[in-house]
């Protein structure tokens, strides 16, 4: 094993992933565990029927305040931020003036002039950039360096969470609020990257270890590596930045319009006024105008696809590109997000993907691929 | 000594020359993690030395399988086409790939033995 590069961050649980048995690898700039020793299939298949624990430190965290801080934000993303009650969460995309998606990211309504937000760890540094300098003037833009981020994800993940914070499985999905878990000073929310039911826990570096320690205890609990989160949200049906979304997408391209609320839209009360509005509201008002569609593709073969296989058609003509693409664990079939050209995007439509020059067939269908289990009350 | 080590995570078990058999090592599996996939190739092609040979994947990576030794393949196992993770929990064993008429025995006297593999592994 080669040593780990000296300009790696590490996260406030790097010990415990070691004593773990974790294997390292560099991701987002920081050293993360891919795998623990039980491996990433059963690492899968625990979060999907038990509760995984995820060390999600590397995202960036940070808080918009001021009393315009939810009208500054209107002006960065597409996405009704005014109107979002307090207490909730909601999904947010950061756009260049282009339409082009920079980021995409979680934000909370803590109060009327505070919003708590989390963004990608490989974007983060690049997205403080922008929210300060386009924003900066209107509200304080604070990044919490100083915190670790946890994820408790599956069926199993509320039982334990209300043994340790009773009171906290009254949350419904995507929305938040302040608990002492085990003793340390949280936020939390429930959400997450698994299609599961699940939470996700802001902590204070300094109590993050002992937080991680006190969740591992509880009998239902593994701790989880970034190869299944990456297969679980696959599964799932949700994007990972820079591999199914990046600065040459839009959000209809993605598939994303339900991201954007009515009220910012063409003919709502606060329509456009976010970068790239023209472009990104004439492609919701007029779909005909998009090159490319985000579709999910299921393979009959037990040939994995990955990304970047090329895709054809019947013809052998090239009408689309894999984004993200792996071997199910939960379906044991090949799954893969992809782009393809609109005539190809419609449900049932037979693909051929590209793996070391031999064609796999593959069927354009719905996503998510395992159906998700979202707590809603 | 019937069993000897390739520098990409191959073992050559030369016991008969006739149908060598080739597999991944402990390390290569070990590596891979969990094992979801093989590519093996056609019985009756014959490969030169360091030629891919087959593919072997897990849900996180892919990797090429090289012929460590030239050859004609002679026979494949579909036991472990049908069952990829014998590749993880029986690498040396059932889990191995693919058997091989040895074409240049003086390839295999060059590949290296246990300690010189274990030792290189290490380094990996």
């Amino acid at each position: 094993m080669t040593a780990p590069a000296t300009d790696l961050k590490t996260t406030p649980l790097n010990a415990l992933h070691l004593e773990l048995g974790a294997r390292m690898v560099p991701f987002a700039g920081y050293s993360m565990p891919v795998q623990y020793p039980a491996g990433l299939m059963s690492e899968h298949r625990h979060t999907r029927t038990a509760a995984g624990l995820f060390d999600v430190s590397h995202m960036g965290q940070l808080r918009l305040t001021g009393a315009d801080a939810a009208a500054a934000f209107e002006t960065l993303i597409p996405v009704d931020v005014i109107g979002l009650s307090v207490g909730k969460q909601r999904y947010g995309l950061l756009l260049n003036d282009e339409g082009g998606i920079l980021d995409d990211l979680m934000f909370f309504k803590e109060s009327d002039d505070s919003l708590f937000v989390i963004v990608n760890g490989a974007c983060k540094v690049a997205d403080i950039a922008h929210i300060t300098a386009r924003i900066g003037q209107r509200c304080t833009v604070q990044p919490l360096p100083d915190r670790a981020l946890l994820a408790l994800q599956g069926p199993q993940a509320a039982t334990v969470m209300a043994r340790l914070a009773p009171g906290i499985e009254q949350l419904v999905f995507m929305t938040g609020g302040n608990f002492a878990v085990a003793g340390a000073d949280c936020f939390v929310t429930r959400s997450g990257y698994t299609g599961e039911d699940g939470f996700e826990i802001s902590v204070p570096a300094s109590e993050a270890e002992a937080l991680a320690r006190a969740l591992l205890a509880q009998p239902e609990v593994a701790p989880i590596g970034l190869g299944a989160r990456n297969s679980l949200r696959l599964e799932a049906g949700l994007c990972l930045y820079g591999n199914d979304l990046d600065t040459s997408t839009t959000p209809s391209e993605a598939g994303l319009n339900w991201a954007i609320q009515k009220v910012r839209r063409t003919g709502g009360a606060r329509a456009g006024g976010f970068p790239g509005a023209e472009k990104v509201l004439a492609q919701i008002d007029d779909p005909t105008l998009l090159k490319r569609k985000r579709v999910g593709l299921i393979a009959t073969e037990r040939v994995p696809v990955r990304e970047p296989a090329v895709l054809e058609n019947m013809d052998g003509q090239q009408v689309g590109q894999v984004t993200s693409g792996l071997l199910s664990p939960t379906l044991n079939q090949p799954i893969a997000m992809a782009y393809v050209s609109p005539d190809y995007a419609a449900p049932g439509t037979e693909l051929f993907a590209m793996v070391r020059g031999k064609p796999v067939p593959m069927q354009v269908g719905a996503m998510p691929f395992v159906p998700a289990h979202y707590f809603r009350g | 000594m019937t069993v000897k080590y390739s520098r990409d995570h191959e073992w050559v078990d030369i016991s008969n020359h006739e149908a060598a058999t080739v597999g991944i090592t402990l390390h290569a599996q070990d590596a891979l993690g969990d094992v979801v996939f093989v590519d093996l190739p056609e019985v009756g092609a014959t490969f030169a030395q360091g030629e891919v040979a087959g593919v072997v994947e897990s849900v996180k990576a892919a990797a090429d399988v090289y012929m460590p030794v030239a050859g004609e393949v002679v026979e494949v196992n579909e036991a472990l086409r049908a069952d990829p993770s014998l590749a993880n929990t029986d690498p040396l064993g059932t889990g191995w790939f693919f058997r091989v008429r040895v074409s240049d025995l003086t390839q295999f006297d060059a590949l290296m033995d246990e300690p010189g593999y274990a030792e290189f592994a290490k380094g990996a």
